[in-house]
């Protein structure tokens, strides 16, 4: 078993170089554009941010809607270090994260005792408050936007950000807190009554959320050229849910998958980004049906190949 | 002399929140979930009477009556739709859907009418009278008024109808109504019919208030309602009411004194602090989960 | 053979919903290693006893001491960790995760290694892992559901879902094992090879067990006390045979049930 596992990570760390070094062959050969590799920045961010929400949404099983909240705190706090306080690059990362945890720690552990429609609707609230907030404050430059964060972020650093969300959300899910986490979503009182503190495993993986959230704005903050709190508002929350929804709960494969389509296709069709919110409705609704519904459980039983399909990804 | 004319605008704008907030109460009692796009049905029925005046050139009274029409089956549809195949399977999936639907309304009245905000027909007198140094307008009295007479017919029907009782019925046991011979599939349909159908109400209040609609305008009246709703006691039909008229007072006053960029940071506030101190509301009660 | 000390006392325990007194003045005690039977009619309070044992409920009066210190206060998940585990009467399982991974959720406060250690992949990740993998096994060994371990817990046969809920309880090493009415919807056969495996379970595992039943034969067979509930009080309390010619317990199944 011990084997096996160091094997597979081995080669997952052989498959992120090895995809790595081909990016970096497209930049140099000038096969990758500029023009497409801010687009795989965006990418890297949103992948961090779809991965790390599964933590909370699809393994915990809590719905919140503040996720872009928690990249506000990142993405503000990092901007103002680097531009105040000159501090380098990885550090005001490194600091926006933390803050972010701490704010995610800070509303986690009075919120969390709240169920399903109340925590979903609470954490839009405070998503809400955030972004109010931000846009008050002075220092932030309020609603026209933060001007002159250095363009610090390469692609580097945000690849290798995706790449450590997803290892750590990974090691998590496959240890004893990992599955402690899994257990909560499953039955919360059944995993109480098998010894599981229920509300120090809650408060960590949605503070380890919030902590990512934190680190992918971090990284846009020093990718954007005008930061605005508009961002923020709670349709980026939806955007990432939609994302982890359509790779499915718990599905870290299905996350990567989707941040990655659901961030490339309304870039190549601009088109489609004036009804990409419609499709994202439409996606959450077909998803959950498909998914859950008597009708849809009988339809993918008559359709094998299109079940097998969807087992690939997962 | 202001303070007073504040709480009175405050009252007005929060009978309509109240409107919204009891049709989140009526299904969350019956279906026992929370319609999140209970916000753009009621955006919808702006619009419908918005087309019902302005394209269609009928009477304002027909439009309004039209448009309750349209929405409470709108309503209805959603739920047939969205919501029905997933009764019984988990509160997330519902949650998502719900979310989903809210999405789904918002951008097919976005690609219909466009982002701009139409011009919503003056259907309410303009002006105001004075008494004794306050001025109320003619929108804020009728507005009252309206809700009042609204839900009071609601209340009657809810206590004293066959149908009412068994939509009383319902929200207490569902299984039990069931085996009493109650359809709870009707009973669940007519409570989003009803609870869309006094949105429709708000809607149109909205659209005389205002003057002016956009797809968007569902989404913060919905949250503003719902957190009445949280507010009362979800379940509670009085408790909407009270929870409606507090939001709007609070609001207000809030715009008048502090400052308009905070009224909404202030309506989550309220939210947050009903949440954490007591998540039941003023008129509801705790709920044990069965082990 | 089993120390005189009880395991689990209760003292004047009960609790009361709105007007409602569910349980009233309910007062045992269980020594280690007993197997004890609780019965009674239908809304007795059976199942409201062991939320109060389990700290799913906060008793409004008494006292339940658990070797002696009183444990009224302590959450389900500290009076777990303290020794008793429990099953329940409509099966919980963690639908999702596999046979093995259900029981390795019980063994999650036995076997200790931090979450750095879990994204660092120290050697106290590895030791850990796969101590509780070798554990988890054996346990699933003791009630033949080995071959099942990678299986979604949702897509075992019911009978097997029972067993696996005990397995899972039985991870988190209790002292005190609950059971929840655990012959429920089961035929004779499956009944007779339940009674076994308690059997095998406390001799195994030297746990003391208390359980809910309806099936008398199963109840009479292997219970060394017997405490009959009725209305929330103890109706009679003694050895099966005791039970059996209790006047009291007579007209109360007799004259109310049949």
């Amino acid at each position: 078993m011990k084997k096996k596992l160091i094997r597979e990570l081995v080669t997952a760390l052989v498959l992120a170089v090895v995809v790595y070094a081909i990016f970096a062959i497209g930049f140099a050969t000038g096969a990758i554009n500029s023009y497409w590799q801010g687009i795989l920045m965006l990418v890297g961010i949103n992948v961090t941010l779809a991965v790390s929400l599964n933590l909370a949404t699809g393994y915990l099983g809590q719905l919140t809607l503040g996720h872009a909240g928690f990249m506000a705190v990142g993405a503000y706090v990092s901007a103002l270090l680097s531009m105040y306080a000159n501090l380098p690059f990885v550090l005001t990362l490194v600091i926006g994260a933390v803050a972010a945890g701490f704010i995610g720690l800070l509303i986690g552990v009075p919120i969390l005792r709240l169920k399903g429609d109340y925590l979903c609707i609470i954490t839009l609230a405070f998503n809400e408050i955030i972004r109010v907030i931000i846009v008050n404050l002075s220092i932030t430059n309020g609603s026209k936007g933060l001007i002159g964060t250095p363009s610090d972020t390469t692609f580097l650093a945000v690849y290798l950000v995706a790449v450590i969300t997803i290892f750590v959300v990974y090691s998590i899910v496959h240890s004893r807190h990992g599955r402690a986490i899994i257990s909560i979503r499953e039955d919360e009182t059944a995993a109480e009554l098998s010894g599981i503190n229920i509300t120090y495993y809650k408060i960590l993986a949605f503070v380890i959320s919030a902590l990512f959230a934190g680190l992918a704005g971090g990284l846009y903050s020093h990718y954007i050229a005008i930061l605005v709190p508009k961002y923020f508002d709670y349709n980026k929350s939806v955007e990432i849910l939609v994302m982890v929804v359509l790779g499915g709960m718990g599905n870290l494969p299905g996350s990567i998958i989707a941040a990655v389509a659901l961030t490339i296709i309304p870039s190549l069709l601009i088109s489609f980004s004036q009804y990409r919110m419609l499709i994202y409705a439409i996606v959450l609704i077909a998803a959950m049906l498909l998914k859950n519904s008597d009708a849809g459980i009988a339809l993918r039983a008559k359709l094998p190949k299109f079940k097998k399909r969807g087992e690939v990804e997962e | 002399m202001d303070f007073i004319n504040q709480v009175i605008n405050g009252l007005s704008t929060g009978s309509m929140y109240a409107l919204v907030a009891i049709g989140y109460t009526i299904v969350y009692g019956i279906g026992k979930m929370i319609n999140f796009a209970h916000g753009e049905i009621i955006m919808a029925s702006a619009y419908f009477a918005y087309v019902g005046m302005s394209f269609l050139h009928l009477p304002a009274l027909v439009a309004v009556l039209l448009s309750i029409i349209l929405t409470a089956l709108l309503g209805v549809l959603t739920e047939k739709v969205a919501y029905k195949p997933l009764r019984g399977k988990g509160s997330l999936e519902v949650l998502i859907t719900a979310i989903g639907v809210s999405y789904l309304l918002q951008n097919v009245f976005y690609m219909i009418f466009t982002s701009s905000g139409r011009t919503f027909p003056q259907i309410m007198p303009k002006g105001a009278i004075n008494i004794g140094g306050l001025s109320i307008t003619y929108i804020t009295i009728i507005t009252l008024i309206i809700s009042f007479v609204a839900t009071g017919i609601l209340l009657f029907f809810i206590n004293k109808t066959r149908l009412g009782k068994a939509m009383r019925a319902v929200s207490e046991d569902q299984g039990a109504a069931q085996l009493m011979g109650i359809n709870v599939s009707t009973t669940i349909s007519l409570a989003f019919a009803i609870g869309s159908g006094l949105g429709a109400l708000a809607g149109v209040i909205y659209g005389a208030k205002f003057s002016i609609i956009n797809p968007y305008i569902g989404q913060m009246l919905g949250i503003k309602a719902f957190i009445a709703a949280v507010l009362g006691g979800i379940g509670s039909i009085p408790g909407a009411m009270v929870g409606g008229l507090l939001m709007g007072v609070a609001e207000s006053l809030t715009i008048a004194y502090i400052s308009s960029d905070f009224s909404d940071a202030v309506v989550f506030g309220i939210l947050i602090l009903v949440l954490l101190i007591k998540p039941a509301g003023i008129f509801g009660s705790n709920v044990r989960e069965k082990v | 053979m089993s120390s005189r000390k009880p395991l689990l006392q209760t003292k004047g325990l009960g609790i009361q919903f709105g007007g409602l007194k569910a349980v009233d003045e309910f007062n045992f005690s269980i020594d280690n290693n007993q197997l004890f039977g609780l019965i009674g009619p239908n809304g007795a309070g059976k199942t409201t006893i062991f939320n109060l044992l389990t700290g799913v409920y906060t008793p409004t009066s008494g006292q339940i001491l658990l070797d002696g210190k009183a444990i009224n206060h302590s959450s389900p998940t500290q009076i777990t960790q303290m020794g008793v585990a429990r099953t329940f009467q409509n099966i919980r399982l963690f639908k999702d995760m596999t046979v093995l991974d259900n029981v390795k959720v019980g063994l999650h406060h036995s076997h200790q290694y931090s979450l750095l250690a879990s994204i660092l992949h120290t050697p106290s990740y590895f030791k850990g892992e796969m101590a509780m993998d070798e554990e988890a096994r054996s346990l699933l060994r003791v009630f033949d559901l080995e071959k099942f371990a990678n299986v979604k817990a949702s897509n075992l046969p019911y009978g097997k879902q029972r067993q696996l809920e005990i397995a899972r309880a039985l991870a988190t090493s209790p002292r005190l094992l609950l059971l929840d009415e655990p012959a429920a919807g089961m035929n004779p056969t499956e009944t007779a090879e339940l009674m076994e495996t308690i059997k095998v379970v406390r001799e195994k595992f030297s746990v003391a067990i208390l359980l809910i039943e309806h099936d008398m034969k199963l109840v009479m067979g292997i219970c060394e006390k017997i405490c009959v509930l009725n209305f929330g009080t103890v109706l009679a309390f003694g050895t099966p045979d005791e039970i059996k010619n209790n006047p009291d317990v007579i007209a109360a199944y007799l004259g109310n049930d049949a």
